[in-house]
Formats: C-alpha cells, sequence, structure tokens
C-alpha cells in the first residue's frame, strides 16, 4: 500500500443555477490575458448540450484518454513512439474553431462617435485575426438549451438514447454542469506529455503544467479526454486548472468554489492507494470503473492505512483533514458523488452528485406530491431518458448507482421533509436506502446547511515540507526571466519573495490595511513602485523611473538590495 | 580575408552558438518553445510541417555523414566514392526536397493565414529569411554542383568537410575554403550565422526534442518543493500575463 493524498472536490448538481459565476471569477483570477481569451479553466455547460470545446465527450473523434487494449491500458491516441511521430502536427488538436474564435467590441466608437443621426454601433472583432467578426459559437453558446434543437441533438451523450429523447421543448430536462480540470489520479495529460513538463504534486495531488519545462508541442491538449488543458497561443504553452493551488496551499478554496452562488462545492482531501491506481483503471468493463475508482480510495479512519500514511510521510493534521473530509463523506461514505466519465480511464477526482431536479420537475408538473417518496422512487423508474442520461456521464452508462443515488436523494428529500414539518420520522424512509435516520439527517446537514468550514476542509501546506512551500514556477506563465535584475525596475521586480505560509499573514495584513506605506512581501515597500498593470501606456506615472530619492530609499531600506 | 571568413566567423559563430544557448536555458526557459501556431491554422501545417521536420532531420543526418565522417573512413570500409555519392544523393534529394517543398507550404501559410501572420515576429522572419537562403543554396549545391557538375566538378569532402572538422580539431584551414566554389562559401557563412542566430529564435526548440518521453513513465510526480528559488509573488505582471488587445485590421 502507497498512500497519497489527493485534494479533491464534489459538485452538488442540484444546486447549480448556472449563473456562471465560478467561470466569471476563474477567468478573472487566471486567464484574463492574452493568449488565454479561450481558455475557461472552469465552465458551465447546459446539459443536454455540446459543452466546451464543441462536442469534447466524443472520443473516437477526439482521442483522449486510456483505452484497454488486449488488457493494458494505453493512450487512446497512441503511445510513445506515435506521439513522437506525431509531434510535428498534432493530428486530434482542436482547433480554434472548435472553442470558438475570442472577440471584443470596437468601443472606441461609442466613445469617439461624431454627432450624427444613427447610433453608433460597437462592432465585434476577432482578437486573434483583429478582422471584425460575425460571432457565432462561444463557451457557452447553448446555454439554457438555446437553440438546442440544432446543436443538443449532437450531444455525444445521447448516443444511443436519440430514439427516445425528444427534444421538445416541453419534454426537455436540463440541468448544469460546472467543469473543472479533474485533476486525475492517472492523467493522460500527463502521459501524453513528451516533456515531462505536467506533473502530479505528490503532497496533494493537483497536477500543473511546469510553465518552464513546457516546449509547446500540444500533446497534452489532445491528451485530456476532458479538454481541460489549453494552449496559450501568445507564449506558446500549456495551461490549465491549478486548483488554485496558491489559494489551496494557505488553506482556502479555489475562487470556482469560494465564489460558487448555489453554495454547492465541496473540497478536501481523499486518500488513495497509488499502488493501485493502475490495476484500477484497467478494470475490464467500462461500467465496472466508478466501483474501481471506490477501490482506491482508503479510509482514514482504518489504523492500517493510518499506519501507512504515517509511514508515508503524511502528516498528522492532513490525516485529521482527511478524516473530516466532506468530500470523502460524500463519495466513500453516503457514495452519493460519482465521477465524470469514468470510462476514459484517468481516474477523475472532481465528483458530482447527480441532480433529482430533473426527476423533481417531472412529477410536479403532473401535479403530484414531488417530495413523497413513493412518488418519487416510481418517477425513477418511469424517468428513463434522464437517468439513462446521467448513467453516461457518470458511470459509462450503468444505470444502477445513478439509481441508486437517485433513490437516496429522494429518501433524504422526503424523510427530511417530515423532520422539518415536525411530523413523526418514518425510519423505513432511510432504511429502504441501506442508511440510518441519524446518517441521512447528517448527509441532509452537509448537502443543504453546511457552512464554509464544513464544505471546505483544506489543511495547509507544511513549512517544514516544503522549503516555505515556495511554488513550484507551475501554472501560471510566470517565468524567472528578469529575476536577476535589481528592484529598480518597478514594483516587484527583481528577484521576487514567493507568496508562502510564512509570508501569507504578513500578506493578508498589508491587503486588509489602509495606508499604501504597507510592506510589500519580502520587505519591500510599496512607495516608488508603480503596477505597470494599471499603466495604460499614456504618460509616465510617477516612480516608473526610480529618481535619487527613490533609489536611496531602497537601499537604505531594504538593504540587502 | 581568408582568416577572417573562415577562422573567425566560425569560432565567432559557435561560440555565440553555446554561450547563447547557456543565457537562454539559464534565463528565460519560458520562451523555450516551439511557438506553435496550429490553433490558428491546421489543414496546410498537417502537411507541411511533417514534410519540412522530417526532410530535415534527413538533411541533418546527410550532413553529418558528409561533414563529420572523413573520406579515409568510407573508404576504409570499402565505400567506393562514387557509391558513397550515391548514396549521398538518393537520400540527399528527396530529403531536400521535402524540406523545401515543406518549407514553401509554411512560408506560404505563414503569410496567407492573418493569425499566424500576426503572430511572427521579426525574430521570425529574420531566421526564415537566413534558413530558408541556407537550404535553398545547400540544394542548389546539390543539384547544380554535384548532380550536373555545373561549373566544374567539386569534392567537398576534399574541401568543406575537411575545413569543418579542422575548425573543431582547432587547427582551422581556411584554405580549403578559399578555393570552394561560391555557393559553398554562402552556403557555409550563412550557416553559421544561422547557428550564432540560433538560441535567440525559436529554433532553440531543437534541443528540446523529447526523447526521454520514450524511457520515462507515464505519469511524472514532483514534489512541491523541488524548485526552492522558483520565482512568482508579488511582482509586476510577468510575460504571459498582458491583456489582451484589439489591434484592428
Ligand atoms: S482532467 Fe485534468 S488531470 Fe485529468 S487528464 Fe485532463 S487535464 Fe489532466
Ligand atoms: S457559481 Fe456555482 S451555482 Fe453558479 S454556475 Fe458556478 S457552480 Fe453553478
Amino acid at each position: 500500500m502507497r498512500v497519497m493524498a489527493q485534494m479533491a472536490m464534489v459538485m452538488n448538481l442540484d444546486k447549480c443555477i448556472g449563473c456562471h459565476t465560478c467561470s466569471v471569477t476563474c477567468k478573472q483570477a487566471w486567464t484574463n490575458r492574452a493568449g488565454t481569451e479561450y481558455v475557461w479553466f472552469n465552465n458551465v455547460e447546459t446539459r443536454p448540450g455540446l459543452g466546451y470545446p464543441r462536442g469534447y465527450e466524443d472520443q473516437d473523434e477526439w482521442q483522449g484518454g486510456w483505452v484497454l487494449k488486449k488488457g493494458r491500458l494505453r493512450l487512446r491516441a497512441g503511445g510513445r513512439f506515435t506521439k513522437l511521430l506525431q509531434i510535428f502536427s498534432n493530428p486530434k488538436m482542436p482547433s480554434i474553431r472548435d472553442y470558438y474564435e475570442p472577440w471584443t467590441y470596437d468601443y472606441d466608437t461609442l466613445l469617439n462617435a461624431p454627432a450624427q443621426k444613427s447610433f453608433p454601433v460597437a462592432r465585434a472583432y476577432s482578437l486573434i485575426s483583429g478582422k471584425p467578426l460575425n460571432v457565432s459559437w462561444s463557451a457557452n453558446w447553448d446555454d439554457d438549451l438555446g437553440g438546442s434543437r440544432e446543436h443538443a441533438v449532437k450531444d455525444p451523450m445521447l448516443k444511443g438514447i436519440e430514439d427516445k429523447i425528444r427534444l421538445e421543448f416541453e419534454q426537455t430536462f436540463m440541468f448544469y454542469l460546472p467543469r473543472i480540470c479533474e485533476h486525475c489520479l492517472n492523467p493522460s495529460c500527463a502521459a501524453s506529455c513528451p516533456s515531462g513538463a505536467i506533473y502530479k504534486r505528490s503532497e496533494d495531488g493537483i497536477v500543473l503544467v511546469d510553465q518552464d519545462r513546457c516546449r509547446g508541442w500540444r500533446m497534452c491538449i489532445s491528451g485530456c479526454p476532458y479538454k481541460k488543458v489549453y494552449f496559450n497561443h501568445k507564449t506558446g504553452k500549456a495551461e490549465k486548472c491549478t486548483f488554485c493551488y496558491p489559494r489551496v496551499e494557505v488553506g482556502i478554496p479555489t475562487v470556482c468554489a469560494e465564489t460558487c452562488v448555489g453554495r454547492l462545492r465541496y473540497i478536501g482531501l481523499v486518500l488513495y492507494d497509488a499502488d493501485k491506481v493502475l490495476e484500477a483503471a484497467s478494470a475490464a468493463a467500462d461500467t465496472d470503473l466508478y466501483e474501481a475508482q471506490l477501490g482506491v480510495l482508503l479510509d482514514p479512519d482504518d489504523p492500517a492505512v493510518q499506519r501507512e500514511a504515517e509511514r508515508a510521510g503524511i502528516p498528522g493534521d492532513w490525516m485529521e483533514a482527511a478524516r473530516r473530509s466532506p468530500v470523502k463523506r460524500l463519495i466513500m461514505d453516503y457514495k452519493v458523488a460519482l465521477p465524470l466519465h469514468p470510462e476514459y480511464r484517468t481516474m477523475p477526482m472532481v465528483w458530482y452528485i447527480p441532480p433529482l431536479s430533473p426527476v423533481v420537475d417531472a412529477i410536479r408538473d403532473t401535479g403530484y406530491d414531488a417530495e413523497d417518496r413513493d412518488n418519487l422512487f416510481g418517477a425513477i423508474d418511469a424517468l428513463r431518458i434522464p437517468v439513462e442520461y446521467l448513467a453516461n456521464l457518470f458511470t459509462a452508462g450503468d444505470v444502477a448507482p445513478v439509481e441508486r443515488v437517485l433513490r437516496t436523494l429522494a429518501a433524504m428529500r422526503s424523510y427530511m421533509r417530515d423532520v422539518n414539518l415536525g411530523r413523526d420520522r418514518r425510519e423505513e424512509i432511510p432504511a429502504a436506502v441501506g442508511m440510518s435516520g441519524a446518517e441521512m439527517e447528517e448527509m441532509f446537514r452537509l448537502l443543504a446547511l453546511a457552512k464554509y468550514d464544513d464544505r471546505y476542509v483544506i489543511p495547509t501546506a507544511h513549512a517544514e515540507q516544503a522549503h516555505a512551500l515556495e511554488e513550484l514556477a507551475t501554472d501560471c506563465p510566470v517565468g524567472s526571466f528578469d529575476a536577476q535584475l535589481p528592484a529598480v525596475f518597478g514594483e516587484g521586480s527583481g528577484r521576487p519573495v514567493p507568496v508562502a505560509v510564512e509570508n501569507f499573514e504578513m500578506l493578508r495584513r498589508r491587503q486588509e490595511a489602509d495606508s499604501l506605506e504597507n510592506q510589500l512581501i519580502g520587505g519591500q515597500r510599496k512607495q516608488g513602485r508603480v503596477n505597470l498593470l494599471n499603466w495604460d501606456g499614456v504618460g509616465l506615472p510617477e516612480g516608473l523611473f526610480p529618481g535619487p530619492d527613490a533609489s536611496t530609499h531602497d537601499t537604505s531600506k531594504d538593504g540587502s538590495r | 580575408m581568408t582568416t577572417l571568413l573562415w577562422v573567425i566567423v566560425p569560432y565567432v559563430c559557435l561560440a555565440v552558438f553555446v554561450v547563447g544557448h547557456v543565457w537562454r536555458y539559464r534565463y528565460d526557459k519560458f520562451g523555450w518553445t516551439t511557438r506553435s501556431s496550429q490553433l490558428y491554422e491546421d489543414r496546410l501545417l498537417r502537411i507541411g510541417s511533417p514534410l519540412f521536420h522530417f526532410g530535415m532531420l534527413g538533411v541533418v543526418l546527410g550532413h553529418v555523414m558528409g561533414l563529420l565522417i572523413p573520406q579515409s573512413a568510407t573508404d576504409a570500409i570499402g565505400l567506393s566514392p562514387s557509391a558513397y555519392h550515391t548514396i549521398a544523393l538518393v537520400g540527399g534529394i528527396p530529403a531536400g526536397a521535402a524540406t523545401l517543398a515543406g518549407l514553401a507550404i509554411l512560408v506560404y501559410r505563414r503569410r496567407a493565414t492573418g493569425p499566424v501572420f500576426s503572430a511572427t515576429t521579426v525574430n521570425d522572419k529574420a531566421m526564415y529569411a537566413v534558413l530558408g537562403t541556407v537550404i535553398a543554396l545547400g540544394i542548389w549545391n546539390t543539384v547544380a554542383g554535384s548532380l550536373f557538375h555545373f561549373g566544374g566538378e567539386y569534392h567537398y569532402r576534399d574541401g568543406v568537410s575537411p575545413w569543418f572538422r579542422s575548425i573543431f580539431y582547432l587547427q582551422p584551414e581556411p584554405d580549403l575554403m578559399a578555393d570552394a566554389p561560391l555557393g559553398f562559401q554562402l552556403h557555409a557563412i550563412l550557416a553559421f550565422v544561422l547557428f550564432a542566430m540560433w538560441p535567440f529564435t525559436r529554433l532553440v526548440h531543437v534541443f528540446s526534442a523529447p526523447v526521454g518521453y520514450i524511457t520515462r513513465p507515464y505519469i511524472v510526480y514532483r514534489s512541491r518543493d523541488e524548485r526552492p528559488d522558483a520565482a512568482t509573488g508579488t511582482r509586476a505582471p510577468q510575460r504571459g500575463w498582458e491583456r489582451p488587445e484589439l489591434h484592428k485590421k
């Protein structure tokens, strides 16, 4: 047994209102840069729908992930030699048309138009070619089933049930699927990278791209079946969701989770047996993969696991966090969370609680009591389409686990209604899904009421473990190009001091304080420095070039610099 | 003049080549990339790029054979000069043709596809010009000189090759080169110029040919603390963090 810790997420799809706040805040934090205009580390898709990039789930076309060939696990797009032969032109790389051509509006026209009869118009221009653009696709063009007759019918997950599904509006079910990188246990992006630049952090399992080692071969982009590695077309490097590791390292949740309006995201640790991953990913049938994936996870309360974890150097507070992990409870104890597309065999670590709402809505529409257990159970049996569709997403088409989860959620719904209305508890309801009443109530608390600290149980990274947690130059394209230059080149130039546990408190103090005279991380001072990000290129902001007094200020105050 | 062209220039270029790469690797790992433009356009790239690159691999192999292996060595293994010549042409002409065709497609693509053209820097253009000229001269030398004996016969294995090797023995013999035909002279001198430009262009990606991929395990694990002096933190936006800007066309 080789115990490793993995930072994992669970999303409760019933609560997602499709507001895209997560996508927008993530974009603001990470990908609002030139070259990443089309990059959405977090995106929210309406299902049924095509997703982003268009139809990414059709692996016959995109060849992402792993397949079992003659009992052995192989990259679907071909192994090492095939990859090297294709290195000069990756045949499976999506083009910008499969994403969308990013654009902006020519707002200048609005501001500078002379007085005229008709209103001036801000036209859309492509950010790639600079030419006027007729916007006809984007990251969520089919949001809320918009244009579903044209688009949703092409959803790869409708395969096999097309004849049953009628995308006529009144009969359609719909839910939202927020997606980030899955931080897989068996990441095919990393396996596809010829340079070995994508790695899984051994402490917390976060999968990152080392920007200094990425050479732009683009194999990860086609290798990831979830299409969650993107190509920065300005820097020529691959970028992907970082699980907001600089935040997670100091114990705060990812930006998408923090800002989630529905409060539906849970973050915590799971422990797994790294020695079993390959075997589990090689399970014979696609439908065995969900169980196999559960099988690699380890119970942190098991003394044998605890012993091994200690041997593997997992610190005590991490073990404690693993025991308290909300994610572990939803995945392993209540078994209501399912992995997205286990059949890609990457062992994804963002899990989903499938939505009961299509079922509930259907009952409500018929006028029956949508919180009655029997109605709900009956509907789960009767409503084959949503269940089969969900099974295509979460269990490689096996409806049994999806049904079990939906029944559990339905049972919770009707059991808790009695509790909330002060009626007698009907213990036969939880018993029907193999739970005790107390367990069910606990699960309800976690799903419905959990506070911030219950939803996010994130142990901080260990200073003693990681030379003060200085980040690897990883996800974000931050080079050490000018790291040697002295600080006279403006704010933060010169050798920067990385954000770390030790200076996190200092950083927070600085953020919360009013005075600009505050200390920067690393003891530099803000005065006399310029944030070039805010410079519009017009004129010379004060302090762009250090005056004589600014430099004496620097040397006298900062000594070593 | 002879010394300048065939001794000083080569050594300076080689020095720049070596030191330049060390410098670039040390200070600009982030810029070390193929700068692929496949995202913008892939129909032409799918034909042009493999043609060019595989052709180029053949060309490099040919140069190793012609420049580094002395004639005495091929004679010693019983390869007659005419047999060698045939091998060189049979291998060299297709490789050269593929390279040239690939390059033509790639250059056309670069010029004709708007986004690819906007992503082309001055640095790229200069590099393509030199690279293209070197390749064209090389092919001219092969076709015109060796095949049709245009302007008299020239045995580069008696002239260019020993001169090239002499540079590395640190006993340069510039006179060998001074007598070579103009085509060869230009090809050689421009090749050295290309070497000097190399570390400062996207050509550096040649040295990241990922041969280690064959043997490494598929999944790479790395600990967080492997690069203690990695540079991030509070500072001005770095390359790659520029805001998108509209450049209307
Ligand atoms: S989901 Fe993330 S970790 Fe998994 S293969 Fe894709 S990019 Fe890699
Ligand atoms: S912020 Fe939350 S509720 Fe809104 S779309 Fe994202 S996951 Fe759904």
